[in-house]
């Protein structure tokens, strides 16, 4: 298991934390009907860095972005999104 | 013409110190040109090769694989073999398959030791139970076979299962499938190989596809590490990965790649008659031919192609197997393993034509892929022997997932990770 640095609380044990979904999956409540179903449906799963949404389910709840590799686990970025993240 | 595998074989090999053996399948220098050329040399990829050469005649064919054949997820699963799902379009194909299960090793003359021992699926409370009968009422219908249990039945069948209703998981009932049961993989991967080899497809490992040939929108060969290679028709059946090689052409598929782990424990006497699965729980157990107890079945629930799972997994299925069934917290375990699988938007697999011409794909296998071997490869072979798909896997093209038709057994939605 490894651990996710949370952007409010720091570093947490990966149990915590659930995924999402990646970045370019989020529908845009106005595309068209090709592009909405490009977002849903499908996916670049990459074997390398991509970027994806995840939740610290059972810590804090917020939504953050994570920059991860999909064959190391390595994350190279952690950043916060939605309110919190506002200055 | 190879010399076959049976005992009048052996006898005579008696005689001559049991020289006249040949390998199994030869190990052929990739021509320049093939009618049909399938990628990976998994379980599928090979059955698919099988049954063109067998079911259409089309010989001319040859099976890249990048290591070994047998090599992926058909050496990484948990062997399991049913039919029992709810929705139409599923348990029509996995009887198919089920069917061909039931006579392969005399089809292929190669001992794939199936062994239809029984599956059930527990419930361990009413909305289970509703479940579990409804999924059988839906088989029966079919003509497949389901038979509902009840406590005392199953404890007839695996005396060893938590039937106390102070247990964690109380145990409400089961459907059970009695033709369903386990297989040996690699004999699998290893008879459709060898039965293919003899009807002239040639296999060659070690073999990487790198890019395709294309000529507008269609596809007219592949790039590989052995060089360029040209085939009128292009199969891909690389589950796992198969976002990496239809990423090579410029698709982008509803597949996200996840790991799935099983374990086995050392071997012991016979203490699990069936596979024991569960409407509520997501671990599989059953007893090898040697004697582990194999469990498991439960992907890491992120995006991943690390072939190590996260512990935690692992331990979460233990936790699970104990509590139905109390005894195996005496095993030991031997080793753990992990396959990077396809997990598609539905739950369902995709197999058909692509928006490109000449290029097809059979993957997004999630849990099922195993078991789909024979199926797979029959209607994969017709798909790409006539360019349509087969009644069967025709409801599980690519387009459905635009056209809304889309074959969601768990009724989760587009959440692989959810599924």
């Amino acid at each position: 298991m490894y651990q996710i640095a949370c952007p409010h609380c720091g570093p947490r044990a990966q149990l915590e934390f659930t995924y999402e979904r990646t970045v370019d999956a989020v529908v845009d409540p106005v595309a068209d009907a090709a592009t909405a179903m490009q977002a849903l449906y499908t996916r670049a799963n990459p074997m390398g860095l991509d970027d994806e949404i995840w939740r610290h389910t059972y810590g804090c709840r917020a939504w953050m972005v994570l920059t991860r590799h999909r064959v190391t686990h390595e994350i190279t970025a952690v950043k916060a999104i939605g309110p919190e993240a506002l200055p | 013409m190879k010399t076959p595998y049976s005992a009048f074989s052996l006898l005579r090999g008696a005689f001559n110190g049991q020289k006249h053996w040949e390998p199994a399948w030869r190990d052929p220098e990739p021509r320049a040109s093939y009618d049909v050329i399938i990628i990976g040399g998994g379980g599928h990829g090979l059955a698919t090769a099988y049954y063109l050469a067998k079911v259409h005649g089309i010989r001319n064919v040859a099976v890249l694989e990048k290591s070994w054949i047998g090599g992926g997820n058909t050496g990484r699963n948990t062997t399991l073999v049913r039919s029992n799902y709810r929705l139409p379009q599923l348990h029509n194909f996995f009887e198919f398959g089920l069917k061909l299960w039931h006579g392969m090793s005399d089809e292929l003359n190669y001992n794939v030791m199936f062994s239809p021992r029984g599956a059930m699926f527990l419930g361990h409370n009413d909305g289970d139970m509703i479940k579990l009968a409804e999924r059988g009422d839906a088989m029966r219908c079919d003509g497949i076979d389901a038979e509902l249990l009840t406590p005392k039945q199953i404890a007839k069948i695996e005396p060893l299962l938590d039937l106390s209703r102070n247990a964690r998981f109380p145990i409400d009932g089961a459907v059970i499938q009695w033709r369903a049961g386990t297989a040996r993989h690699d004999a699998v991967a290893w008879g459709y190989a060898r039965a293919a080899d003899a009807l002239g497809v040639d296999i060659i490992q070690k073999c990487e596809v790198t890019g395709f040939v294309r000529d507008g929108n269609k596809i007219t060969g592949v790039e590989t590490t052995r060089g360029r290679i040209l085939a009128g028709r292009t199969g891909i059946c690389v589950a796992g990965h198969s976002g990496q090689v239809a990423g090579l052409a410029g698709l982008r598929l509803p597949i996200e790649s996840q790991t799935l782990q099983a374990l086995v424990t050392e071997g012991v006497k016979p203490m699990v008659q069936s596979v024991v699965m569960s409407q509520s729980l997501h671990c599989y157990i059953s007893q090898s031919d040697k004697g582990g107890i194999v469990m498991g079945g439960d992907p890491d629930n992120w995006p991943s192609y690390a072939r190590r799972g996260q512990p935690t997994v692992v331990e979460g299925a233990i936790a699970q197997a104990v509590s139905i069934m109390p005894a195996l917290s005496r095993l030991r375990m031997l080793r753990t393993w992990s396959g990077v699988t396809d997990m598609s938007f539905d739950g369902a697999p995709i197999i058909g034509p692509t928006p490109i011409d000449g290029l097809f794909l059979n993957g997004g296998w999630c849990y099922g892929g195993f078991k789909a071997t024979p199926a797979s490869g029959w209607t994969y072979a017709h798909t790409l022997a006539t360019g349509k798909p087969h009644e069967l896997n025709a409801p599980f093209s690519l387009e459905r997932f635009m056209t809304g038709a889309t074959i969601d057994e768990t009724a989760v939605g587009p959440m692989p990770n959810h599924r």
